[in-house]
């Protein structure tokens, strides 16, 4: 049974308060004040200029205006879905099996694992530097390799809105794969290894074993990992900034948010507007992930 | 016998040449920084190296001013991540310790907080910014200021550590407590010098994991901090392409060595991160 309250002095209820109260006003002032106040904002067409009393509410003029007249905004939510099929479709299932492989006990299993985590370790800034040197139309190594940095044989990688987001997309995979291999491998640790075993004794081959045995008892992580996903996919934005600041071809709602800000003018009302639609989709993987997970935590509370 | 032989070698074949064209990127960077420019400008970038030399890392890291941006990022990330594990061992200790009706909505609060895109915030935020005092900046605001940062990260990334040490905590017997309780420990006490001490793997392993994300981090000193010689080396990497990093070479030399810190930290402390990473999903 954990302590009652009322056995506190008087004391220690400051202390607790103290305790739990300074790290939660930080996080309401910092983080749900502002996501409060992007959708009261999303409302309003401030520029940002000017006090609190130069808001004038407008309606959903900038949602009507996002939806049927920037050209950017359909080509980011497509980038976004598109960025989350790559990671779910490719990124994921890779990992997968890495960590299916790498789980044997083989010789030389730490170097590949570091092989393979070591771009989960380097900040994604830094990966949209590492790549634009490959990627590189003129001194690149993808373009060296190939000839294809000559006149009449030019792959633009960077620049072509036709190539780019795939561009982008490979070392985005990379990194996620590297990221879900590690958390695979700790789900597969806790996989009875005898039950591994007896299913490559019975002559089940790699898949038959992986499809009855091992996937099974993934299931639990498998939700985890769906999450991690979608809210990767979402939060793209590093390796994209770096190499061409999301311009055409690789637009992302993150980056028009952050060009509202940054760019020349600044305007706080739309860009709340995008930020808010953001949140929505955000908010939709959240919600039943915490709902999952804390119901599960309840109940073992409950255990006790 | 030899089918399953022949098998293993088919499969580090495989893994191998998985690995190799994993490291390939980083190779490629590696290699771009050895050379010199002129080498690079005449035989093309690949080409067989006539020598190789460091040059490019010192000029980076002298023109470039590397110092400078590295105390940046120490200024943030040392404070960030003590604050931050102090900070969420405080909530986690609150909520797992006692029976409060709003234990479970805090602890929402703060987990849901962590998983929002750090985009989704950033309007408001930055124009809060522009408001709010702080310290270290010309305006007397918290804009373009080093603190600014600390506190954002502080607040952003509290979220999965509380959860993680909740989860811990919530393990540790609850006689430990009570017994301090008798002898007459206050609340105080029992957090620092019960519960703290047996936290230390999880501290450990949050640590690692909050240094790395931190020094990591790209986004927030993109958008708060407008001064360029504030800002912390993986941000201001951006600035510096095209200002000082006027080739691939120096370029490769600069991102790499803005990697190296975090390598150096993931090959000393790998358990410690692999277990943090998984802390939170292991539970999954």
């Amino acid at each position: 049974m954990t302590a009652r309250v009322h056995r506190l002095t008087k004391r220690d209820k400051v202390v607790v308060a103290v305790m739990a109260g300074i790290p939660t006003l930080l996080a309401l002032c910092l983080v749900w004040l502002p996501a409060i106040a992007s959708i009261v904002l999303s409302f309003t067409n401030w520029t940002g200029v000017g006090g609190l009393s130069t808001i004038t509410f407008d309606g959903v003029d900038n949602y009507k205006q996002l939806f049927s007249i920037n050209p950017q905004f359909w080509p980011a939510v497509e980038h976004n879905l598109i960025w989350l099929a790559a990671l779910l479709l490719v990124g994921t299932p890779l990992g997968m099996f890495l960590a299916y492989q790498l789980d044997k006990k083989i010789r030389l299993t730490k170097f590949y694992q570091t092989a393979f985590f070591l771009p989960v370790v380097v900040s994604t800034a830094v990966i949209g530097f590492v790549w634009k040197l490959v990627y590189d139309p003129d001194n690149g190594l993808i373009n060296s390799l190939f000839h294809t940095n000559k006149p009449g044989d030019y792959l633009d990688w960077i620049g072509s809105p036709h190539l780019n987001l795939w561009a982008v997309l490979v070392a985005a995979i990379w990194r996620h794969a590297g990221y879900l291999m590690v958390l695979y491998l700790a789900g597969l640790k806790s996989v009875d290894p005898s039950l591994k075993e007896a299913a490559a004794l019975d002559g089940a081959g790699g898949w038959q074993a992986f499809r009855h045995v091992v996937f099974p008892v993934l299931k639990p992580i498998n939700i985890v990992v769906l999450v991690v996903t979608i809210i990767e996919a979402l939060r793209a934005f590093d390796i994209v900034w770096v190499f061409n600041k999301g311009a055409q071809g690789t637009e992302l709602l993150s980056i028009l948010i952050t060009q509202n800000i940054v760019g020349e003018a600044s305007r706080i009302g739309y860009g709340s507007a995008i930020a808010v639609v953001l949140m929505v989709i955000s908010l939709g993987a959240i919600i039943p992930y915490l709902w999952v997970t804390f119901r599960r935590e309840r109940r073992e509370g409950n255990g006790r | 016998m030899t089918v399953r032989l022949r098998g293993r070698i088919g499969l580090h074949v495989l893994l191998m040449a998985a690995a190799l064209a994993w490291l390939a990127p980083l190779l490629w960077a590696v290699f771009t920084a050895f050379r010199p420019y002129d080498d690079t400008q005449k035989h093309g970038y690949l080409s067989w190296p006539k020598s190789l030399t460091f040059s490019n890392f010192t000029s980076a890291w002298s023109q470039a001013q590397f110092p400078g941006y590295f105390r940046n990022t120490v200024l943030v990330a040392v404070p960030g991540v003590l604050i931050t594990l102090l900070f969420a061992a405080a909530v986690a200790f609150v909520v797992s310790r006692f029976s409060f009706w709003w234990n479970i909505p805090l602890l929402l609060l703060f987990t849901a907080g962590n998983l929002l895109p750090q985009q989704v915030i950033i309007t408001p935020l930055y124009r809060l910014y522009l408001d709010v005092p702080g310290l270290g900046s010309g305006s007397g605001k918290m804009y373009d200021t080093l603190l600014g940062l600390v506190l954002i990260h502080v607040a952003f990334q509290s979220g999965f550590s509380t959860f993680v040490l909740a989860n811990y905590m919530k393990t540790i017997p609850h006689e430990l407590t009570e017994a301090a309780l008798v002898d007459g420990a206050g609340v105080a006490r029992q957090f620092f010098q019960i519960i703290l001490p047996l936290c230390r793997p999880p501290l450990a392993a949050l640590a690692t994991l909050l240094s790395i994300w931190i020094y990591n981090d790209f986004f927030w000193a993109i958008v708060l901090i407008s001064t360029g010689s504030k800002m912390p080396i993986t941000s201001a990497l951006n600035n510096l392409v095209g200002n000082y990093f006027t080739n691939d070479n120096l370029l490769a030399a600069g991102a790499l060595m803005t990697a190296l810190p975090t390598l150096i930290i993931y090959f000393l402390l790998q358990r410690q991160f692999i277990s943090g990473l998984t802390l939170g999903s292991g539970k999954g």
